[in-house]
């Protein structure tokens, strides 16, 4: 055996010259290839399109070394303006639309007859009441905060596994199906969800649970529930799309087996992927107002046990606003309540932002 | 050495799609040598890979026909695929760190087959981060992800992680493509201490490096064999056949 980059077998013929020659070229390559990407190819095309114009040359042609017009130049520049722009106004809006909702919640901090403590922490709603106003919202954080999380225990496991099987188990002519269906049930509105939910589903709850209404906190789940699945699924699916085929092809030749590839593999590489398809179903259920109102029997109460009808702070404001006099107590607490949404679902987001960063920095 | 043959290969076929890439290949591996394969890109050497170990069963529309015997046992016959898969190494030319600390790279594949004693872990992870020539250079990070390391730290990570399941043939694809020439010759001295307990089939495009290591050598070109002989006799001025001659010379198209 040769031993070093210059052993050769000990073949009684001397070693050839070329191969000799050839040497150096090998040893460059590797490091070549190393380097990222971008470098690599716009050494490629340079080095590819000097020699080409040395000949041309050569050859006693003409050559204009080419250069761009100069609309090119300034299309160029036009069209980074207008992308940023378009990244600036997200934020504008948001800002925007942050402000004018504070700006209409924000007298009734200043009245004496209104407590933010009493808002927050008590769970009288007696909004149009002569001569007991009040205006706590805790019933309704709970009714938002029990149907979300009952959607999300249905949903989350659901949608999530609907994934893993689109992505992983399927193929083909199901696949193809399955998306197109679940592409549609994202797409049904969300009055029609509601219309299921009073109708169909109250039904089908009052007949197999006995309660005494159908509309209540697991009607609204069930409900919301249906409506994530869909986001879940397509948001998941492209998280776990997005895990290289190199690393199924590595777990799979250890001896992995399908099972053991989601579960090891798969699950901790698509894991950002899978927590934002997760949040955004999250913030599907904090945001959604008309299947909810519809379907969870609008009662402003502590619910108990998932019979109960509850309403939740979206339903409220949906509810509530067509009948308030414009900047009376009521209608600007009803702002207030649309601030605090605002601020619930800015939570989500952010704790959803640390959380990813910290996965990511692990 | 002895001359037993581990691994035969008979009138091998694959098409993907329409597209046949290997037309028909007989060859035998002995035992415990190092088993060359060489030839331009495209010729289906990573595909005849994929046929060892049956990964070419996750690429759709493939037909295989023909036979491939590990220990006298046809692969596509095999009751239990995934001892098949953990009987054989696989590196792959560019190297896959997987999303998991280096000692859970190294430990996957024996906890996909059962193992989950601490204990033994430990000893299979640090014996093979040392046949990898990894283990100085990680010993005291090994929590910290496997796809922080360097190319030429991964690749070896790899190796390790192929040896894991202790595997009776190794198979390199290509394995130093992405890495530079220092850590190649340090990973060309582990394979020839592995060769003692076990087979290794190295791929490769630098036929100096199949020259230096390989028993012996095939030459592989458009899914066919070209020649497959004692390397001495490939590299010598004299092999079989022109067409070797020129590709290991360079002259070739
Ligand atoms: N997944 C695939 N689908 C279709 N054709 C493929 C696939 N993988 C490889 N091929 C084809 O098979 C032939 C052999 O490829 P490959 O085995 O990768 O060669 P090598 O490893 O020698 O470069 C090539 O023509 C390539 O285009
Ligand atoms: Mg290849």
């Amino acid at each position: 055996m040769g031993d070093g980059f210059g052993g050769g077998p000990a073949s009684p013929g001397v070693l050839n010259p070329k191969a000799e020659i050839r040497k150096p070229k090998e040893i460059r390559k590797p490091k070549e290839i190393r380097k990222p990407k971008a470098e690599a190819a716009s050494k490629l095309g340079r080095d590819m399109s000097t020699p080409q114009t040395d000949r041309a040359v050569a050859d006693g042609f003409a050559v204009r070394r080419a250069t761009r017009p100069a609309w090119a130049v300034l299309g160029e520049r036009a069209l980074e303006v207008l992308i940023y722009l378009c990244g600036i106004s997200a934020i504008v809006f948001v800002l925007g639309i942050f402000f004018f909702v504070f700006k209409e919640a924000f007298p009734i901090l200043g009245n004496k007859q209104f407590s933010l403590s009493q808002f927050l922490f008590s769970e009288q709603w007696h909004p149009t009441s002569e001569l007991n106003k009040r205006y706590g919202v805790l019933a309704m954080i709970a009714g938002t905060f029990s149907v979300t999380a009952l959607a999300m225990v249905i949903a989350v496991p659901f949608g999530l596994g609907a994934a893993i099987y689109l992505s992983e188990f399927c193929s083909g002519r199901v696949k193809e199906t399955l998306k197109v269906v679940i592409e549609l049930l994202a797409a049904i509105p969300s009055v029609v969800w509601g219309f299921i939910g009073l109708t169909v589903m109250s039904r089908l709850i009052v007949k197999y649970t006995g309660a005494p209404v159908g509309v209540n906190v697991l009607n609204g789940g069930i409900i919301l529930a249906l409506m994530s699945v869909p986001i879940i699924v397509s948001i998941g699916e492209d998280a776990l799309k997005a895990v290289p085929d190199s690393y199924r092809e590595a777990g799979l030749a250890l001896g992995a087996t399908r099972w053991q590839l989601v579960w090891r593999v798969l699950l901790p590489a698509g894991k950002t992927g899978l927590l934002a398809a997760v949040l955004l179903g999250v913030g599907r259920g904090v945001g959604e107002t008309m299947a909810v109102l519809m379907a969870t029997g609008h009662a402003v109460h502590i619910p108990h046990s998932p019979f109960d009808s509850v309403r939740t702070l979206t339903a409220n404001i949906a509810a509530e606003l067509g009948e308030a006099p414009a900047n009376s107590d009521h209608y600007q607490v009803l702002f207030l309540t649309g601030v605090l949404l605002f601020l619930m679902t800015f939570v989500v987001n952010l704790a959803a932002d640390l959380i990813v960063r910290g996965i990511r920095r692990k | 050495m002895s001359t037993a043959a581990q691994i035969v290969v008979q009138d091998l076929r694959l098409a993907y799609g329409h597209k046949e890439v290997l037309h028909g290949i007989s060859f035998d591996i002995r035992r415990n040598e190092i088993f060359g394969v060489i030839g331009p890109a495209q010729s289906g050497k990573t595909s005849l890979l994929r046929c060892l170990n049956r990964t070419i069963d996750f690429t759709p529309d493939t037909r295989v026909t023909g036979s491939v015997l590990v220990d006298g046992e046809d692969v596509r016959q095999t009751r239990n695929v995934f001892a098949l898969r953990r009987k054989i190494g696989m590196v792959a030319p560019l190297p896959v760190g997987l999303p998991m600390s280096i000692y859970d790279n190294v430990a996957f594949a024996p906890r996909c087959a059962g193992m989950s004693r601490k204990s033994e872990l430990d000893g299979i992870v640090e014996q093979c981060l040392r046949q990898g020539a990894l283990w100085d250079e990680v010993k005291d990070r090994l929590d910290s992800l496997g796809t922080k390391l360097s190319g030429g730290q991964q690749q070896r990570l790899t190796i390790a992680r192929a040896l894991s399941h202790q595997p009776e043939i190794l198979c390199l694809d290509e394995f130093s493509i992405a890495i530079d020439p220092v850590t190649t010759m340090r990973i060309e001295d582990v394979l020839k201490e592995l060769r003692r307990n076990m087979t290794i089939i190295l791929v490769t495009n630098l036929t100096q490096q199949a020259r230096r290591l390989a028993d012996r050598t095939l030459f592989l070109w458009k899914g066919a064999i070209v020649e497959l002989d004692r390397s001495e006799v490939i590299f010598s001025d004299h092999p079989g056949n022109r067409q070797t001659y020129e590709y290991v010379n360079g002259i070739f198209g």
